[in-house]
């Protein structure tokens, strides 16, 4: 009787055990499952990690709609390059290929990497920004002094809602050369 | 009982030893209380400080730096010093007993998850000490402020809550295993006391969060000491990621601390009132409802954070929900007070004032939950009245009236029941004062963790200092009530309150050290 | 003890009676603003209609428990009922409620869902949050345009702030340069932060949202009636979260028209500005305005510093160093600490101003004086 008792409390104290190794796990497991639920949904304003396969497709016709895209830049705390879009806006027809650029510049007398984090309002509109080519998804290294123009080639897909007729595509400029697993080659430079 | 030639039935070992060593549930409730009323006055002792700086306008007597430290401080250790502890004091001494079980099921594990919460709070404690100064990011510590822009000192907080958070799963399993293995013959789950549910509920909540909320500390040491970037934006990851994972553990928490109030309530409540709970039954539904309810809310409290409409609805929705359980709890308790025959001792003025306040919290809780509403109210002093009305005359009351209700049978003694009255009429006129006022300064607009305010915002913060002075004064009292009625006074019967029912009231008072050695007669276990 | 009960309940209905029949006088004072907004309104309405439901729920609950206390008391005989359940009368206190949030949550979605729809607007303005002040950036069609674009600062004294002066009646919900918009306009703002998470909220407007680093948010507005509205920041984000008030003027087309002129003419001033010379005395007077305004938060008046976290600059071994090493120092920021980054805070004259100031007092004596355009070098270095 008592020896029973013993082994399904141990059976119970085991189970319990495992359940708070899981959930542990699980805590872990919200940050995957995040980025699955924001980039389905674009719970977050992301846009996708990695530059789209699919180009627009061109024998189709180009609609009547017109979406104007606006620009935004961002500096994050202790950023200190220049950096802005060269065009405020543009407006674009939904499958249609569009390239726009970003300048960046380092006034600094030491080279750094920076990285730029894109981010779109509102954001369901997100999921619909397809990139083709984005600078997004690279560390950007400059050296002291020196000026870049990076581009994004990209196209609002055409299944985009009716009610969305703004959308603003916002990057925010980080210093990552601490950070960055190339900054050993900008030292070395 | 012969003592001599039984190792189990000896009474307690003699000094430091009895309680370092101890593996006794009623020597390890007692400890948890204990702990938990010097974490209550130390959390107070802040509480005072934010309240004397918030007296006037201007900065009178702290810097904002130091402000935000309390705040903090105040927060962490009320939550996991003060509130859970109680419950967990509360459950070591009564469930064993209620359940006709002679101990918990797992006694050493169950001394382990006791001693290892002074280590944590001294570590949390001695961050005031250091040059950094203690964590300064609020209770929920949202990220980046709480990493990348974190006084060194977060380190010490992250193994803090972690060691709070291993202690609280300890004592869970041991709950759950108490609960599920331990009871008498003739217990079953459906005539098991409403507290010793309510915490069995508790427990499975805390097995369920608290591992969550030490991998959302793990990732906040990962990002600062070892370059990841969980919620880091420059590295790809995300802060509002932090809340959502905070917020998973967070709600629950919310629970964890208010479930086993309902358990206490529950009892009381019959008991001066003669006459048996109404719907049972239903109570203890309503309880697994809300536990369910309780994972699926948590982004109500991050409204503002630019989530898409059909989150915002999802959870506005889900939340409004959980007003039917909670507001058939309190339909139940006033069914269980009509009719009955009621006297009015200071556990059941305690109780009372626990249903109508805790009331009250819910209804500025289902305010809340208006999404459009709570782009007004979030952060703001709405909020802060929100949460220490379920939290303050909620939470704390019950567990002032579980203190009161069993202290008789704890010390064997009747308390002074004039200055039990006195306690009790101030922390009533008190906490009112303090809180009430915050309504309409959260409405006006006055913003949450601000050392310094607005000029139109003086009268209500002035009104509300007195009430938090007198509140934390008052707490002296109870402080005063126990150690005279530990010392002696009048003899308390088996039976101690007339309606009360129950096992725990079928063992002498004081319950001896050791309690049903021999499973009690089934015949003493009534439907409840 | 039943008397006083009954009391503390009186007294605290009279004061939700107060709260509510005041709130026409002195909506600030008790109860949420109404604003001046449609959204603020139907917020405001909506919060009376649930605040309404709760009190009329309250009154029956604690009415039928008062009565209970009252009549079913063992001192006055009251002999215990023995029933303890009943399925109907649950199923009822289930599907009642159940009802009424129904009602409740019909209003509720048709407000969030105008609130959400932040499309078609007319004026776009990005805001950022940094610790601790905002800044506000007119977004512009073409780039070819003079860019608006400052910060927003407190501008209380810390005189006030620590009872050295009588505080003002706007005390800590002042700003240098509040945001300025246009009435009847649908303006969008867009929202993101330099540094930790902070959120802009107006009340008047009903508008409150988190700014956070690396994204961007949105919600709009529609004023109707011109006035000075004021917020403040509602995220904890740090030491002066307390301090980062923010004021909106909301003006008739026209004046905002003007404003919005002068507002890029003045841009382009300071740009042509930035190639004049300036005197020491009107370097030492300015910098000394900006200083107190700016930086005294941190290094104290008298520069003495607040050990560890804010170095004195009295005796500083930068401030009295080289000059260009300084410059560099309080346009970059010194990342990791306290230190902002003033090359976009501040412009040109604003800087060679202020550290002409701190180079010259405190009993720091270098007797630099700094130019727009040794500034202006450094800014420009990287072109």
């Amino acid at each position: 009787m008592k020896q029973a008792k013993q082994n399904s409390t141990k059976r119970l104290v085991t189970r319990l055990l495992f359940t708070v190794v899981g959930m542990f796990g699980f805590g872990f497991a919200m940050v995957p499952l995040y980025d699955v639920i924001c980039d389905i949904t674009g719970l977050n304003g992301k846009t996708g990690e990695q530059v789209v396969a699919t180009q627009p497709n061109e024998n189709a016709p180009l609609s009547d709609r017109q979406i104007t895209v606006q620009f935004l830049s961002q500096n994050a705390a202790g950023m200190d390059w220049k950096f802005s879009a060269n065009e405020a806006q543009v407006k674009v027809k939904p499958g249609e290929v569009k390239v726009v650029s970003y300048h960046a510049a380092n006034p600094n007398s030491y080279a750094m990497i920076g990285q730029a984090i894109p981010s779109v309002a509102p954001n369901e509109a997100a999921q619909y920004l397809k990139k083709l080519e984005c600078f997004c998804f690279q560390e950007q290294p400059l050296e002291a002094g020196e000026t870049v123009d990076m581009g994004i080639r990209f196209f609002i897909d055409e299944s985009i809602p009716e009610h969305i007729t703004k959308l603003t595509l916002s990057y925010s400029l980080f210093d990552i050369t601490k950070s960055s697993s190339s900054a050993t080659k900008v030292t070395q430079r | 009982m012969s003592a001599a030639h039984d190792d189990h039935h000896h009474g307690p070992a003699k000094g430091i030893s009895r309680w370092l060593f101890t593996t006794n549930h009623k020597d390890i409730g007692s400890l948890y209380l204990w702990f938990s009323f010097a974490m209550f006055l130390l959390g107070g002792t802040f509480a005072m400080v934010i309240r004397a700086e918030l007296f006037q306008p201007g900065l009178q007597l702290v810097d904002p730096n130091f402000f935000n430290q309390m705040t903090t401080m105040h927060g962490l250790i009320m939550v996991f010093g003060a509130v859970m502890p109680a419950f967990v004091g509360l459950a070591n001494w009564m469930i064993p007993m209620m359940i006709g079980a002679p101990d918990m099921a797992l006694p050493r594990m169950n001394n382990w998850s006791f001693w290892i919460l002074p280590f944590a709070f001294a570590m949390l404690s001695s961050t005031l000490l250091m040059e950094s100064g203690a964590p300064n990011f609020g209770w929920t510590f949202y990220a980046p402020l709480s990493t990348t822009y974190a006084p060194s000192s977060v380190t010490f907080f992250i193994f803090a809550v972690h060691i709070m958070g291993a202690s609280s799963i300890m004592g869970a399993i041991n709950i759950i295993a108490t609960v599920l293995n331990m009871r008498a013959p003739g217990m079953t789950l459906m005539k098991m006391p409403l507290f010793v549910w309510t915490w069995l509920i508790t427990a499975y909540l805390l097995i369920a969060v608290m591992p969550v909320l030490a991998g959302a500390v793990t990732m906040m040491l990962f990002d600062i000491h070892f370059g990841t970037s969980f919620f880091n934006a420059a590295g790809g990851g995300d802060p509002v990621l932090f809340q959502h994972v905070f917020w998973f553990f967070g709600h629950p928490e919310v629970y964890i601390m208010i479930l086993p109030a309902f358990g206490v309530v529950s009892a009381i409540i019959p008991t001066f009132a003669r006459k048996r709970l109404f719907g049972y039954d239903s109570m203890v539904y309503a309880t697994a409802s809300i536990a369910f309810l309780s994972f699926i809310v948590w982004a109500h409290h991050m409204f503002t954070v630019g989530m898409p409409i059909a989150g915002e609805l999802f959870f506005m929705y889900a939340t409004m929900l959980i007003a039917v359980p909670t507001g058939v709890k309190v339909f139940n308790w006033v069914a269980t007070m009509f009719r009955g025959s009621m006297t009015f001792e200071t556990p059941m003025l305690f109780a009372i004032a626990f249903v109508v306040l805790f009331t009250m919290g819910g209804f500025t809780g289902l305010m809340l939950a208006i999404t459009p509403a709570d782009f007004q109210y979030h952060d703001t002093y709405f909020v802060v009245a929100h949460f220490h009305y379920v939290l303050v005359p909620g939470a704390v009351f019950s567990i002032m009236a579980a203190a009161y209700y069993w202290l008789p049978k704890w010390t064997g003694y009747m308390y002074d029941e004039r200055l039990g009255k006195l306690h009790f009429w101030l922390s009533f006129i008190g906490v009112n004062v303090l809180f009430f006022p915050q309504h309409f300064l959260g409405l006006a607009g006055m913003p949450r963790r601000i050392p310094d305010y607005a000029l139109q915002f003086a009268d209500f913060n002035w009104i509300s200092s007195i009430g938090g002075f007198l509140f934390g004064a008052s707490q002296l009292i109870l402080l005063f009530v126990v150690i005279k009625c530990i010392k002696g006074g009048k003899k308390a019967t088996a039976q101690v309150w007339e309606g009360a029912q129950g096992l725990e009231w079928t063992v002498a008072s004081p319950a001896p050290y050791h309690t049903f050695a021999t499973p009690p007669d089934p015949k003493l276990i009534h439907d409840q | 003890m039943l008397p006083k009960a009954k009391l503390w309940l009186a007294l605290t209905i009279a004061a939700l009676t107060t709260m509510l029949s005041t709130s026409l006088q002195a909506a600030w004072d008790l109860n949420m603003p109404q604003g001046v907004t449609q959204i603020s309104r139907e917020t405001y309405d909506l919060h009376m209609q649930i605040l309404w439901w709760c009190v009329a729920i309250g009154v029956v609950v604690f009415g039928v428990m008062l009565w209970s206390i009252i009549n079913h008391r063992k001192s006055k005989g009251a002999v215990p009922a023995t029933f303890h359940e009943s399925t109907k009368v649950e199923i009822v206190w289930t599907v009642i409620p159940f009802v009424i949030l129904i009602l409740m949550a019909i209003p509720a979605t048709r407000v969030l869902t105008e609130a959400y729809d932040a499309s078609e607007s007319e004026l776009d303005i990005q805001i950022t949050g940094y610790q601790w002040r905002w800044e506000y950036r007119y977004l512009r069609d073409d780039m070819n345009e003079e860019e608006v674009s400052f910060f927003s600062n407190m501008s209380t004294s810390r005189e006030e702030i620590n009872n050295q002066l009588p505080k003002q009646e706007t005390y800590l919900l002042d700003v240098d340069n509040p945001l300025v918009i246009p009435i009847n306009k649908k303006v969008r703002f867009l929202l993101t932060s330099n540094d930790v998470i902070h959120a802009w909220w107006v009340p008047d407007f009903a508008v409150k949202k988190d700014a956070i680093p690396g994204f961007i948010n949105e919600m709009w507005t529609i004023v109707e009636e011109p006035g000075v509205y004021r917020g403040q920041c509602a995220e904890l984000c740090g030491i002066d979260h307390g301090f980062m008030p923010i004021v909106v003027h909301a003006l008739p087309q026209d004046e905002y028209d003007a404003w919005y002129a002068g507002q890029q003419e003045q841009a382009a001033a300071t740009r042509a500005a930035a190639n004049n010379t300036i005197t020491m005395d009107a370097a030492l007077a300015q910098g000394e305005e900006i200083y107190n305004r700016t930086c005294v938060a941190c290094h104290q008046a008298g520069g003495t510093g607040l050990a560890p976290a804010f170095p004195a600059l009295a005796g500083s071994s930068v401030v009295t160093g080289d000059l260009t090493e300084n410059l560099q120092l309080v346009l970059n920021g010194v990342p990791g600490t306290a230190m902002a980054a003033y090359n976009r805070m501040l412009n040109p004259v604003e800087l060679a101003s202020v550290v002409t100031y701190i180079r010259n007092s405190f009993g720091n004596s270098t007797g630099d004086l700094v130019q727009p355009a040794d500034v202006n070098a450094l800014l420009q270095e990287a072109q």
